[in-house]
């Protein structure tokens, strides 16, 4: 049984006034993997990312998810894959304006399809999928800890059943034990719920204990697309660099030996 | 894995059935996922209470081909949130009802409701508004004492934010404060100029305005524009380096933020208000002088010479001094609100509206105490 890809981008060129960031870019996520983007700091990581969200504008070549070209395409059927996607912005992007339950709610409430009874229901259920006790639902953005606003953001991203969720460094600013526990996070309600996820990161623990596939980014396009064991193989210099330094071999050791994920 | 989303979709069904034994069975198929729900949920509700209210205890779920937790809520929460004595259900679905069921969910708060709400309500704001006046008199004092450092230290002296105050307080102000002053002179003159030419003292138009507008509409109208338009950027500027961390920056180098920030603010308020108000009575008299000749036939000379004679000196005194106080209130208030913006969006711009109100309310009541308190001051003596 072949499946078709859920994200497809092909031949992707990315220009930031003289400033060329993705020159024939090729990369596919099937449904139901976990794919993380590496690459140094400015390799276009987050920049890939927003393109596939339809964020920025491609030069040249197409971005199809769902099946669904985001350039050209009828915008009520583009508002529909907005609507089966869930997104995690790298600062949370709550808005600032409404509390926690509000922020997750404003999803559910934009349908104008379900009644407040359900809606309260159904907010309550995703904050406690994140571990938000009900007593910090009144709670504003400002008032929480980067973690709580991550775990906040990631209910909001995940309210409206999302089957592919785009992550942007979900485990940046957060302390090592917040970050194992976001990490287990969302591998469990990729178990679970069968999500399809996309995640920029540079966060090696993050990326040897969810990843099904790497895409390396350098040198403006993806080097290697692959299981994390053929992308080690690989000889590209940021590679090499990037896996096997100290911090890359210790990590990909406690993934050799094994050794239990913290949960 | 193939997903869900490339399988063909069949809506929604909520049917209900009597097998063998008679007993009615509920059958639910097709996808009851979001997506599917969305358009038809109001339908899909009152089936599910027909069904429930028609007695079906036996459900069979094993039908649906995909669910997610705003399916599986739609019908829990039409079992009355507890699930039915018989239930057939997929294994991959059963996860959606265990985590609904859990505690966390279940149950809806209600807010209690005080009957004291409204006066404790009332005491807080007292409370605050007290305490608020109380770390103005203490960034004053603060700011007090920094002046005095200064004079034994000259080398600390902040003379660059001080110039940088004024021109942006004074000079960018000049446009904005004669075009106001110029329109409430002509204001004021068109009115009274009806009233004195009913009972004849046409004259009396020259200690109207000039009583009117030196002591009183000059100074107030000036404090006005500044605290809307200085005393906002002043708190903006303060509470943005909270935001960014720069007032922290500042500390941890031992540079006093009441002395690099606060005092040249402060200063630079109180010495270009006055002139600002001498500024705006002025052009405002300009105003009110030549709607006279036009009302009135009084010629500007006529005016200029009867002004000295019906506004005694003192006034002008008067309005130059409220505007020092004025200053120092928008100032002091201003930096006050500014420093005690917390670091994010919604205070910044909570602080910025509260330090602009508080600080126009605060100059009409200075006002007032300075017309009670010099009531007795600047009339002219026959």
């Amino acid at each position: 049984m072949k499946a078709e890809p859920i994200v497809e981008v092909s031949g992707l060129w990315t220009e930031f006034g003289d400033h060329l960031v993705h020159r024939d870019l090729n990369l596919a996520v099937m449904p139901g993997e976990v794919v993380s983007l590496v690459g140094g700091s400015g390799s276009g990581k987050t920049t890939l990312l927003r393109q596939m969200l339809g964020l920025e504008r491609p030069k040249r070549g197409s971005i199809r998810v769902f099946g669904v070209p985001l350039r050209g395409s009828d915008p009520e059927l583009l508002a529909r894959i907005r609507r089966r996607w869930g997104v995690l912005f790298q600062h949370g992007a709550l808005y600032s304006a409404l509390d926690v339950f509000d922020n997750v709610a404003l999803p559910l409430r934009e349908l104008h399809a379900f009644d407040e009874d359900l809606i309260r229901d159904a907010v309550m259920l995703k904050l406690d999928t994140v571990g938000i006790e009900r007593r910090h639902a009144g709670r504003m953005p400002f008032d929480l800890s980067g973690g709580m606003v991550k775990r906040v953001a990631l209910a909001r991203a995940l309210v409206l059943e999302p089957e592919l969720l785009f992550l942007d460094e979900p485990t940046a600013g957060l302390d090592p034990d917040r970050s194992d526990a976001f990490v287990a996070l969302i591998r469990e309600l990729h178990l679970k719920l069968h999500l399809t996820v996309v995640m920029a990161t540079h966060d090696l623990d993050t990326l040897v204990s969810v990843s099904d596939r790497v895409a390396v980014l350098a040198d403006q396009r993806v080097v290697i697309c692959d299981e994390l064991r053929e992308v080690v193989r690989c000889e590209h210099p940021f590679i090499r660099n990037f896996f096997l330094g100290e911090r890359g071999l210790r990590a990909l050791s406690a993934m050799r030996a094994g050794a239990p994920q913290p949960v | 894995m193939q997903p869900a989303a490339f399988k063909p979709v069949r809506d929604p069904e909520v049917q209900a059935v009597t097998i063998g034994d008679g007993a009615l069975t509920v059958q639910l198929s097709g996808a009851w996922d979001i997506r599917a729900l969305e358009s038809r949920v109001r339908a899909l509700q009152t089936s599910l209470q027909e069904a429930v209210r028609a007695g079906g205890a036996r459900w069979d779920l094993s039908r649906v081909d995909r669910l997610d937790h705003i399916g599986a809520l739609l019908v829990w929460r039409a079992w009355g949130r507890r699930r039915p004595p018989e239930l057939a259900l997929k294994d991959e679905h059963r996860t959606f009802f265990e985590s609904i069921e859990r505690p966390a969910i279940a149950g809806p708060d209600e807010a209690a409701f005080d009957p004291l709400g409204l006066l404790v309500a009332l005491g807080v704001r007292a409370i605050a508004v007290a305490r608020h006046a109380y770390w103005i008199l203490r960034l004053f004092g603060q700011v007090l004492l920094d002046a005095a450092s200064l004079v034994r230290q000259p080398v600390l002296r902040p003379w660059r934010e001080f110039s940088a105050g004024i021109y942006s307080i004074g000079g960018q102000a000049l446009g904005i404060t004669a075009m106001v002053g110029f329109l409430i002179g002509v204001v004021l003159s068109y009115l009274s100029a009806e009233q004195l030419r009913l009972v004849g003292a046409d004259s009396l138009i020259i200690n109207i305005l000039g009583i009117g507008i030196i002591r009183e509409l000059g100074p107030v109208t000036c404090a006005i524009l500044v605290a809307g338009r200085s005393g906002s950027a002043i708190t903006a500027q303060l509470g943005v380096m909270r935001v960014t961390e720069e007032l922290d920056a500042l500390s941890v180098m031992g540079i006093s933020r009441t002395l690099r920030l606060v005092l040249p603010k402060l200063a630079a308020l109180g010495v270009t208000l006055p002139l600002l108000v001498l500024w705006t009575s002025g052009v405002a008299l300009i105003g009110g002088a030549l709607s006279a000749q036009i009302e009135l036939d009084i010629s500007a000379q006529q005016f200029l010479s009867g002004l000295p004679g019906a506004v005694p000196a003192v006034n002008l005194w008067l309005g130059v001094g409220k505007g020092v106080v004025f200053g120092a209130l928008i100032g002091l208030i201003a930096c006050h609100f500014g420093l005690r913006i917390q670091p994010n969006t919604a205070s910044l711009a909570a602080g910025t509206t509260r330090s602009v109100v508080s600080s126009i309310t605060a100059v009409i009541v200075a006002d007032a105490i300075f017309a009670v308190l010099f009531s007795d001051v600047g009339w002219e003596l026959r």
